[in-house]
């Protein structure tokens, strides 16, 4: 995939991955698209058959016309034959134990002897490929030779006995020149250090781990003194995720930027005191990788399901600031806006991610910091602010978003006040009295429909003469937008529209008001996004229909496709089947197209080159 | 949690401390707690160590989980920030805090119930971490303000007020924290002052975790004939074994205590806390024999008071995790970014 991308080709790559350690079966899927067209698709040019068990299932899944690469040591169960796919064979495992003599060598190179094969069937550029062995094993010289020599077998028996390269291959371009291969936990941690955050609490938990093992990489390279060795952050591994919540509340209280960084089952166990932060208003911020269902579910699988949860996680009356990242891009610029929105409000903010973006790599624009930044601390009194008031009062007088200027701890005498989740009234003071009570609420409540004003905007993209609006969020988007581009091709035009944060901004009521006909594109089964905009915008609910999809694989563009087609009526759907097809009638113009390769390897193929 | 504001009259004839305040400058609001109960004497007790050791209000953070107990920092120091959080959540609250600034001092109050039931895994927790901060459980066997169910310290065959009888072993938080590597373990009575105050002063210049479970009768729900942590029944069966004297630095030369019948443990930032000896041969220092001591003192039903344990030299969250000495909240931003030209740097090996 790393080939492919310095080729200057967009790519994507999903790992689909069961929840184990070690032993099952994993694929790796692999989209090339000559369009830029990267969402998943099941629509499989050529599988990488390495596992025996699953051959079966793998050999049915490739689209006719479509190739298997096989290992042809031992010959293949007829019964697996298809005739409308071409096999392609290569002795891997006679080859490899022909040329290393180690046992542990012998079945690691198999692996990357394919990674050769595909190389040649590709017209992967095999300069690209030994640049990258150089630098992933510069240390290790031995380990880089025989990795060489592994490629160099699979790819000379490629060049030897098919026809290379395939109908469909690759060509270099010139589309990634300006972007990364990242993935979205790495790009959030990295808005974090960014940020400036210094307290960082969570409990470990798949899909969201990797955000703090990041973090803390970044931080040993970034934040220690070179000289004593000191650190300028801190790390607690919580107990749990009441305490993790609880660690992040308390330094926020502080005046330190904290963050925790969980999936939903985490946040079904913070919810009180995000409550209780929401009320007393400290800031805090809260990543959450969603994945799928309760307690173990399907904790590797991906799935926008925290959507509700987050946006009124707790008790009693709350509401919170939830910003939904499409891809790891938005994830390190939403991280670092999520701190900012956090301290001016002086709330929870949450950045929901999930396990497509945060762990699988992606193809985004360069990163861009703009030295000029400075943390937007909000609203805090420094002693001499404090000094020429006439009195301080926690929660008065507010500004244009409804917000009231805090006071640290430390500070000085006059600024002290008593945080707490009893009732309190506009000054601070303690009260039951109902519309002293009420009068706060209603204060939290401007606060929360102000944050409109301030979070990241939705992204719009009209077509000349769309007779419907589709709103979708985060990871959602590259599916929907492919979805729309073939839509197009078959006459059928749709309006693009993509929320990237709660509360909704006026422009997303807009959007709504503007269309007849209106479809919510969104993982999960209950329609949450539905449900959300139902509820805080005015829309007629009656006009909002679903497209949903929510087995735990990222989105594909056909699911959305057919869900818009079969919602709109027979008199919209046409002919054509799924979006590669698309593809196709580029190919052969342009070099490039949809290649997928699903390989199958164990976890923690150590020397492994893919 | 309402309250009333407490006048503020400065009798002429008050003491004042190096900062130049009395002790009602330590004060906070009126308490609101029924009269008699025993957290309102800690209170005082608070009040008068933080007098005592001269600390300016504002440099403290008082942190609470709920219960009767949990309402006492509004009580004292009104100076001092304070946050009263959520039932049982105080320690995981205060870690964070701590983490964030080094340089306040700490106090959190607990109950039983907001300790040894919901909140034990945080206290655990924090105990694990040595988190510096001073930790005070008040332990009155019940949950007060939810009138006075068993909690989990509640003595076996202990009696209700409506005279159910406990049924199940009580958590006895010094042997746990003692279990768990605490390294300031102690035990005190709240209507022992003399003991009390200068046992809070030790605790709050230990340099880590200080742990101080203070038996505390609810008057209102255990205060009764057949309650094992009434006044009367504390006071029948207190055994103090140490009396405390807190020494700090300046006065150390000028003090005057007889060597042989003192134990001196002195404390990391040089300060030296004085122990005089009831007990024979008590030492607060050895894990070991402070284990089995309170466990026979225990089988006889005593309730052991004092500096229980005391180790100096026990490692600190931040210096455990060599975190900076500036506080992180004091950090500049600048050294916390790494800027636009390390991003570049950075992404070259995202290609
Ligand atoms: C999550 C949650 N559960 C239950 C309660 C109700 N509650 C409030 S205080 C309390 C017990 C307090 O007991 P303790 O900590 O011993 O304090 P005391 O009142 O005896 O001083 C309970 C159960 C709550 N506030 N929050
Ligand atoms: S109920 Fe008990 S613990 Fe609560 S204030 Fe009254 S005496 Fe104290």
């Amino acid at each position: 995939m790393q080939a492919i991308f310095r080729m200057g080709i967009p790519v994507s790559g999903k790992n689909l991955f069961p929840s184990n350690i070690q032993g099952l079966p994993t694929w790796y899927e692999v989209r090339v698209n000559l369009r830029g067209h990267t969402a998943r698709t099941s629509e499989y040019d050529l599988m990488v058959a390495m596992n025996a068990e699953t051959y079966a299932r793998d050999v049915r899944e490739v689209r006719p016309g479509g190739y298997v690469l096989y290992d042809s040591t031992w010959p293949l169960d007829p019964a697996l034959m298809r005739d409308d796919v071409t096999f392609l064979g290569v002795p891997y495992a006679r080859l490899c134990n022909e040329s290393f003599t180690e046992a542990r060598e012998r079945t690691l190179m198999k692996n990357i002897a394919y990674v050769g094969t595909l190389a040649a069937l590709f017209d992967i550029d095999m300069d690209i490929v030994s640049g990258m062995l150089k630098e992933k094993f510069a240390r290790k010289p031995a380990l880089m030779e025989s990795n060489a020599k592994a490629i160099q077998l699979g790819h000379r028996y490629a060049l030897e006995h098919f026809e290379c390269p395939l109908p469909f291959r690759l060509e270099s371009m010139d589309a990634t020149k300006d972007s990364i291969l990242i993935d979205g936990n790495t790009a959030t941690a990295l808005g974090c250090v960014y940020a400036g955050a210094t307290v960082a609490a969570w409990y470990p938990i798949t899909p969201s781990t990797s955000v703090l093992d990041a973090f803390k990489g970044f931080c040993e390279a970034y934040r220690v003194d070179k000289a004593t060795g000191e650190k300028r952050y801190c790390i607690l591994q919580a107990e749990d995720e009441l305490g993790a919540i609880g660690m992040v509340i308390g330094a926020a209280w502080n005046g330190a930027r904290a963050f925790t960084s969980t999936s939903g089952p985490g946040i079904s166990l913070m919810s009180e005191l995000i409550g209780l932060a929401y009320y007393a208003e400290v800031p805090a911020v809260i990543i959450d990788v969603q994945r799928v269902g309760p307690s173990t579910g399907m904790p590797t699988r991906t799935q926008q399901g925290d959507i509700m949860m987050c946006a009124y996680a707790s008790h009693g009356d709350t509401k919170h600031v939830v910003l939904f990242p499409s891809n790891p891009r938005e994830c390190f610029e939403f991280a670092v806006k999520a701190f900012d929105l956090a301290e001016r409000l002086q709330t929870p903010v949450f950045l929901l991610s999930d396990l497509d973006i945060g762990m699988n790599d992606w193809v985004v624009p360069r990163l861009q910091w703009d030295d000029g930044y400075k943390p937007h601390r909000g609203r805090v009194l420094s002693k001499e602010e404090l000094l020429a008031l006439p009195k301080f009062h926690r929660y008065s007088p507010e500004d244009e978003l409804g917000v009231a200027a805090r006071t640290l701890p430390g500070v000085h005498e006059k600024g002290a006040f008593f945080t707490r989740g009893s009732g309190h009234n506009k000054l601070g003071g303690y009260t039951e009295i109902p519309d002293e009570y009420q009068e706060v609420m209603d204060r939290l409540l401007r606060k929360h429909r102000a944050a409109r004003t301030i979070v990241p905007e939705a992204v719009i993209e009209r077509r000349a003469g769309a007779t419907f609006g589709v709103v979708t969020l985060g990871g959602c988007d590259p599916a929907v937008r492919e979805a729309l581009d073939v839509l197009e091709e078959r006459g059928i035009r749709g309006n693009f529209l993509r929320v990237r944060a709660f509360p909704f901004g006026d422009e997303v009521e807009a959007f709504l008001a503007e269309h007849d006909t209106l479809f919510v594109v969104e993982q999960n089964r209950d329609a949450q996004l539905r449900s959300l905009l139902v509820m805080e915008t005015q829309v007629a609910k009656e006009k909002v229909r679903s497209v949903l999809a929510y087995g735990g694989f990222p989105l594909q563009a056909n699911q959305v496709i057919e869900g818009i087609v079969a919602r709109l009526g027979a008199g919209a759907s046409v002919n054509g089947t799924a979006p590669h097809t698309n593809g196709h009638a580029h190919a052969h113009t342009h070099g490039a197209h949809d290649a997928h390769d699903a390989r199958q390897e164990p976890h923690g193929d150590e020397g492994g080159m893919p | 949690m309402s309250y009333i504001k407490k006048p503020v009259v400065r009798h002429p004839s008050l003491k004042l401390n190096q900062l130049g305040l009395t002790v009602r400058d330590y004060e906070g609001a009126m308490s609101t707690l029924c009269a008699g109960c025993g957290h309102d004497s800690i209170t005082a007790g608070i009040v008068r160590a933080f007098f005592e050791l001269d600390t300016p209000p504002h440099m403290v953070a008082k942190l609470s989980g709920i219960g009767c107990s949990s309402k006492t920092p509004a009580y004292f120091l009104s100076g001092a920030h304070g946050f009263n959080s959520a039932h049982g959540r105080m320690a995981a609250i205060a870690t964070g805090a701590a983490a964030a600034n080094r340089k306040l001092s700490y106090i959190g109050v607990s109950g039983d119930g907001d300790s040894l039931s919901i909140g034990l895994g945080h206290m655990a927790h924090a105990i694990r971490r040595n988190v510096k901060m001073l930790y005070i459980i008040e332990n009155n066997g019940v949950y007060g303000l939810t009138k006075g169910q068993f909690s989990a310290s509640a003595d076996m065959g202990s009696k209700s007020k409506r005279g159910e009888a406990n049924a199940q072993a009580p958590i006895d938080p010094v042997m746990l924290a003692l279990s768990l590597g605490a390294t300031f373990v102690a035990r005190s009575f709240s209507g022992d002052k003399t003991q009390l105050v200068p046992i809070l002063k030790a605790a709050l210049l230990h340099d880590g975790f200080a742990l101080v479970d203070v038996i505390s009768p609810c008057v209102t729900f255990n205060d009764h004939e057949g309650s094992t942590k009434s006044y009367m029944h504390t006071r029948k069966n207190q055994v103090p074994i140490v009396e405390t004297d807190f020494i700090p630095p300046a006065a150390e030369i000028t003090a005057d205590y007889a060597e042989g019948t003192v134990a001196r443990v002195r404390a990391h930032d040089g300060s030296v806390i004085r122990l005089r000896k009831v007990g024979a041969d008590y030492d607060p220092s050895d894990r070991t024999r402070v284990v089995s001591f309170l466990r026979d003192s225990q089988a006889s039903g005593e309730i052991v008071t004092g500096l229980l344990f005391i180790d100096s030299g026990g490692t600190e969250m931040h210096r455990n995790a060599k975190t900076v000495t500036t506080p992180l909240v004091d950090l500049p931003f600048e050294e916390l970014c790494p800027g636009s030209a390390a991003l570049e740097k950075l992404q070259t090996s995202y290609r």
